[in-house]
């Protein structure tokens, strides 16, 4: 519970000066490294390979709502690190706020998400081959399908898989906020939040990365 | 999360203030989160999926060596499996690929790879670096009861309609991409989403691994005292935490394209059955070196102790396994030399690879180099860690032949490469297993094992192992392509029946031998002499606590002041010099020499 302060006592360990949920975090995060660098990876590939099954930014996904989506993202981060900043204090007050805040935030994420999926699909962007016939956005007739089926595989398996990493970011959120609740955390304990942040940065880094890559190429 | 912290605070908090209150049975020995105790689940369960494992390569040797004709006992299988006739049960083809796909599997991912790295990672990790258990004791609970279900989705799916995944244990797309080519929908899928399951575990054990050595080291504990087995284990936990999830990724798009018909690997959708091989063996290169680094460790800390010498060039054997583990990730093209690819591509795959015998071969030299005018004693953990070193080399240098271009083309996709195969995996992790089940089980179980008995079965495995899988090479020389359910459709293969025959004689005799194994290790769990803390007058910090050790390990954490070979060394009078030994004219309570 008590994780700085413990971890001050384990100092005659010969090892670093970072107590072990941090460093199993880094550590963790390291493996979501290379699985989102498994997903881009095969994304660039098959980009290159088929063209012809992608197309122009804008055409099909909707990039004003998710450059707003992105946006409230990054606000998350910066409401995540108020977060921490408060708990440094010892700000209980503060931590709690900025946590729900940072709940709202991710959960309206996740919503735009879900709503942007049902559009998309209704548009006849799908993830399955055979039913694939996307025919863009604003266009009310039906036309030929625009890109092909490997655009929508692609899309919603690495939106989809950000969007769970959101998910269960948002339910450790809460788990936090419940934990703070019962005064878990104070100005000397508070590895908890240190890294629930470092988890919710990293995913919102990811997105980052995903929005420039999916609609901004 | 921080409740695990908690939970470390609980299990150790250092200066001997244990309270040994018994833990409810349940806690004890089925929820524990003793890293000992972890161990020992892991070994029982891996060594039943090695048995499972032997027992699918028993049935193919039988097709192999007579091939069509019925099966002894072979109708008790269903009829998805076996053919009926009034002779007897023939085994069908879909089961045989069934067969050559689940023993691979099962083999890999269910009992080398866990008695490796969930067996001994979890047993010598905290124990050899003076730690009272894992960093995160409640995530490595958590690795060992994800692998639980992961094996029983592999098992349960030889029961469903269409029988076991069927498209090796590859599952090269489009092959394994869609039922229509295998007749195996379910099966394929349950193959997929319990390797995921598998991966979530094997990194679950590699965060808690890296997080232990890098933080949970007793005093004095300098990286360069680390004992060899632990910093291969390191190393293979590093290895895991960064090619499981690649496997994960294309595990995952490969079970969509199975489920809700994307067309990732499909290529008449425009997908890329080749981006499935990358992806694949972006992983599966890491694996190859996940399955035989810890291998490695354990042969070092073996003969090391039974040659009474320090092992040969320490940092260079660090340094060969770092350098292993890192060119270990610029090779996977060397797998799909024959699947189309730039040769220039293949030229520098080829010339990378080749660069990996440059580390093994200083390895293999150093052990060599240790046993140089050693005091060696012949005793079965010995005998199987220079059985290690011998068939290692073969496998080594067969690995060479085939990471030549212009050889492996016209040796690719033959018996040569299942031979290949079984000299590292089962000549060299194999038999390293052996060396430390025999090594360490006195200080898992409390108990010698039974040495005579023990001694035969490395005998008889030697004898047979050799018998059954040299022979190999020749087939896959003369052409005899691997995962053939009937190689003698092929008039030019007929004349290799007399030799498939020895070869399926000799591996039921290789399987026979291993009963001798089950009979020994559990007699000495129940009847073996009990075992001294340290029955092999070693070094390392395991053997200063009671065997088998008690919950937290060490009552009070060690501190240590040297190396973890020094045997023989004129400093003593003994022939060890344990790591707790403080230096002459230093007194045992002395704070640790500066790191």
């Amino acid at each position: 519970m008590t994780t700085l302060a413990a971890t001050a006592g384990r100092s005659p360990m010969a090892g670093m000066k970072v107590y072990n949920l941090k460093l199993g975090m880094w550590v963790f995060l390291l493996s979501e490294v290379m699985f989102f660098t498994g997903l881009i990876g095969s994304y660039i590939i098959l980009r290159f390979a088929h063209p012809d099954h992608f197309a122009e930014p804008g055409v099909v996904l909707n990039v004003p709502l998710t450059a707003f989506n992105t946006f409230v993202l990054i606000c998350s981060s910066v409401t995540m690190v108020k977060a921490f900043a408060a708990i440094e204090q010892g700000d209980q007050k503060g931590l709690k706020r900025w946590l729900l805040a940072t709940i709202i935030l991710g959960t309206f994420f996740v919503g735009v998400q879900v709503v942007e999926y049902t559009v998309l699909s209704h548009e006849g962007f799908v993830p399955m081959a055979d039913a694939y016939h996307a025919i863009g956005r604003g266009n009310p007739e039906t036309g030929p399908a625009i890109g092909g089926p490997l655009y929508g595989a692609t899309f919603y398996t690495m939106t989809g898989f950000h969007g769970t990493h959101v998910t269960i970011g948002v339910l450790c959120l809460w788990f936090t906020l419940w934990r703070a609740t019962k005064g878990a955390y104070t100005a000397n304990s508070y590895g908890g939040v240190e890294i629930m942040g470092l988890y919710w940065h990293f995913v919102d880094l990811v997105w980052i990365i995903l929005f420039t890559i999916v609609y901004l190429i | 999360m921080s409740t695990t912290e908690k939970e470390i605070l609980h299990a150790g908090g250092g200066g001997g203030h244990h309270e040994h209150h018994e833990l409810p049975f349940l806690r004890k020995y089925i929820f524990s989160t003793d890293h000992k105790t972890i161990a020992k689940q892991f070994m029982f369960v891996s060594l039943f999926f090695l048995v499972v494992g032997g027992a699918l390569a028993s049935l193919m040797r039988w097709q192999l060596g007579f091939p069509g004709q019925p099966m002894p006992g072979g109708g008790i299988l269903p009829d998805a499996m076996m053919a009926p006739t009034p002779d007897g049960a023939i085994m069908l083809p879909e089961f045989y690929n069934s067969l050559v796909t689940m023993h691979g599997t099962i083999m890999i991912f269910f009992a080398i790879m866990p008695l490796l790295v969930g067996v001994f990672g979890n047993l010598l990790i905290p124990l050899q670096i003076g730690a009272e258990d894992m960093a995160f004791p409640r995530l490595n609970m958590a690795s060992f009861w994800l692998a639980v279900p992961a094996g029983i989705l592999m098992l349960a799916s030889f029961g469903v309609e269409g029988g076991a995944a069927g498209a090796g244990w590859t599952s090269y797309a489009p092959l394994s991409s869609s039922g229509e080519w295998t007749g195996v929908y379910l099966g394929q899928q349950l193959w997929l989403a319990s390797l995921a399951v598998l991966g979530f575990s094997s990194l679950a054990g590699a965060v808690n691994y890296i997080s232990t050595v890098i933080n949970m080291r007793a005093p004095g504990m300098t990286w360069f005292r680390i004992p060899l087995a632990t910093w291969a284990l390191f190393i293979t936990a590093i290895l895991i935490l960064l090619a499981m999830p690649i496997l994960a990724g294309a595990l995952i798009m490969l079970l969509f394209d199975q489920t809700i018909g994307t067309a990732f690997f499909r290529p008449q959708y425009g997908g890329e059955p080749l981006l499935w091989q990358h992806l694949f063996w972006f992983f599966g290169h890491p694996e190859v070196y996940i399955l035989i680094l810890p291998a490695m460790g354990i042969t070092s800390e073996v003969l090391s102790n039974r040659a009474r010498k320090p092992i040969f060039g320490y940092h260079s054997m660090v340094l060969a396994i770092i350098g292993i583990a890192f060119l270990g990730w610029i090779v996977w093209g060397h797998h799909m030399f024959m699947s189309g690819m730039n040769p220039l591509l293949g030229t520098s795959f080829m010339i990378s690879t080749m660069a990996i015998a440059v580390p093994s071969a200083i390895k293999v030299f150093n052990w060599l180099a240790t046993l140089w005018k050693a005091d060696i004693h012949f005793d079965s953990p010995m005998l199987h860690a220079l059985s290690f070193v011998s068939m290692f080399i073969i496998g080594g240098l067969s690995g060479i032949f085939m990471a030549s271009t212009p050889v492996d083309m016209y040796i690719h996709d033959t018996y040569f490469i299942v031979a290949h195969i079984h000299y590292v995996l089962f000549g060299g992790s194999l038999f390293a297993i052996f060396a430390g089940i025999t090594f360490w089980f006195p200080k898992m179980f409390g108990r010698m094992m039974n040495e005579p008995l023990n001694k035969v079965h490395w005998a008889l495995t030697f004898v047979f192992y050799n018998l059954v899988f040299f022979p190999m090479h020749n087939l896959g020389v003369q052409g005899m392509m691997r995962r053939i359910y009937d190689f003698t459709q092929y008039d030019y293969l007929q004349p290799l029946q007399p030799m498939n025959r020895f070869i399926t004689i000799s591996a039921f005799l290789l399987v026979a031998s291993q009963s001798l194994f089950v009979i020994s290790f559990f007699w000495s769990i129940f009847k073996g002499r009990k075992a001294t803390d340290n029955p092999w007058d070693s070094n390392t910090l395991e053997w200063t606590v009671p065997s088998p050790p008690p919950h937290g390990n060490f009552a009070e954490i060690p501190v240590v002041y040297r190396g973890p070979y020094e045997y023989s060394s004129p400093e003593s009078d003994r022939d060890f010099l344990p790591q707790t030994e403080p230096p002459r004219g230093m007194p045992a309570s002395a704070p640790a020499p500066a790191t």
